[in-house]
């Protein structure tokens, strides 16, 4: 039996009550999860980088007046980790993705502390994909394999 | 989130013992920065060698850290790991902070 055909293929995870605690502990969870074990440090590495900015987003503005449940689902395919994040809180401003900007780094004085989340997730994750649907924010998106192995 | 503060010359090297500084972890790592930090050492040295993960919130809070210093204090960073270094390089946060690979070996010695 090769490598492939061995692992499961695909690892889900929902995180209940959703907080900043319970994104840690959901991730722990799913990073357990084969087919992430299989992983290199590497790809594990973007793919955690990546999940923990849109699950804190979420947190942070979707369910910013109300609590509730995040379902994640990850499939490893031929040309990478094609990721699906479902929640029920608040759309996205303007139904869109934010930009997620570069910054000035150039005064000291005014780093940002901030900002940086959607900046990450866009250097990282292709084919982002939003939807709003009964109630629902869709998030797709995939981390191709050779963005993995950078 | 534990930390730990230790004078070495005149640097204060803060050891983060713990393997994340996250969204669930990032304020009270600013608070004890900011406590930590209140002596004035010239030099802080942050070592995140513990630390395998980091996410933007810490990310601020590291920045938060820095912008709390008097005038007279440096912030410098140490140890970072693997996806704490594509966090920083990401973000070209590397090119903001003084980051050694490990402590800088006169303060491991005098440790």
């Amino acid at each position: 039996m090769t490598l492939h055909q061995s692992f499961r293929r695909q690892a889900s995870h929902v995180i209940a009550h959703a907080d900043a605690l319970a994104v840690r502990h959901g991730l722990a969870s799913l990073f357990a999860q084969e087919p992430l074990t299989c992983l290199s440090d590497d790809l594990r590495g973007t793919a955690e980088i990546v999940m923990a900015e849109v699950l804190n987003n979420i947190v942070e503005h979707a369910y910013a007046a109300q609590s509730g449940a995040i379902e994640v689902s990850i499939d490893l395919g031929e040309n990478g980790l094609e990721c699906t994040i479902t929640d029920s809180g608040a759309p996205m401003p303007s139904d869109d993705l934010p930009k997620g900007k570069p910054y000035a780094l150039d005064q000291m004085d005014d780093l940002p502390e901030g900002g940086f989340g959607w900046f990450l997730i866009r250097s990282l994750a292709q084919d982002l994909q939003y939807a709003r649907f009964r109630g629902q924010n869709y998030l797709r998106f995939r981390l191709p394999a050779h963005a993995l192995v950078a | 989130m534990k930390v730990v503060a230790q004078h070495m010359g005149d640097a204060l090297v803060i050891r983060v013992d713990q393997d994340r500084i996250d969204a669930a972890s990032a304020i009270q790592f600013k608070d004890q920065m900011r406590q930590l930090t209140q002596t004035g050492a010239p030099r802080v040295v942050l070592d995140l060698a513990q630390v395998a993960f980091i996410d933007s919130s810490g990310l601020g809070a590291i920045v938060a850290a820095m912008k709390g210093l008097g005038p007279a204090q440096k912030l410098e960073l140490s140890g970072l790991t693997d996806t704490v270094k594509k966090v920083f390089r990401l973000t070209r946060m590397d090119t903001v902070f003084t980051i050694h690979s490990d402590l800088p070996v006169s303060l491991a010695k005098a440790g």
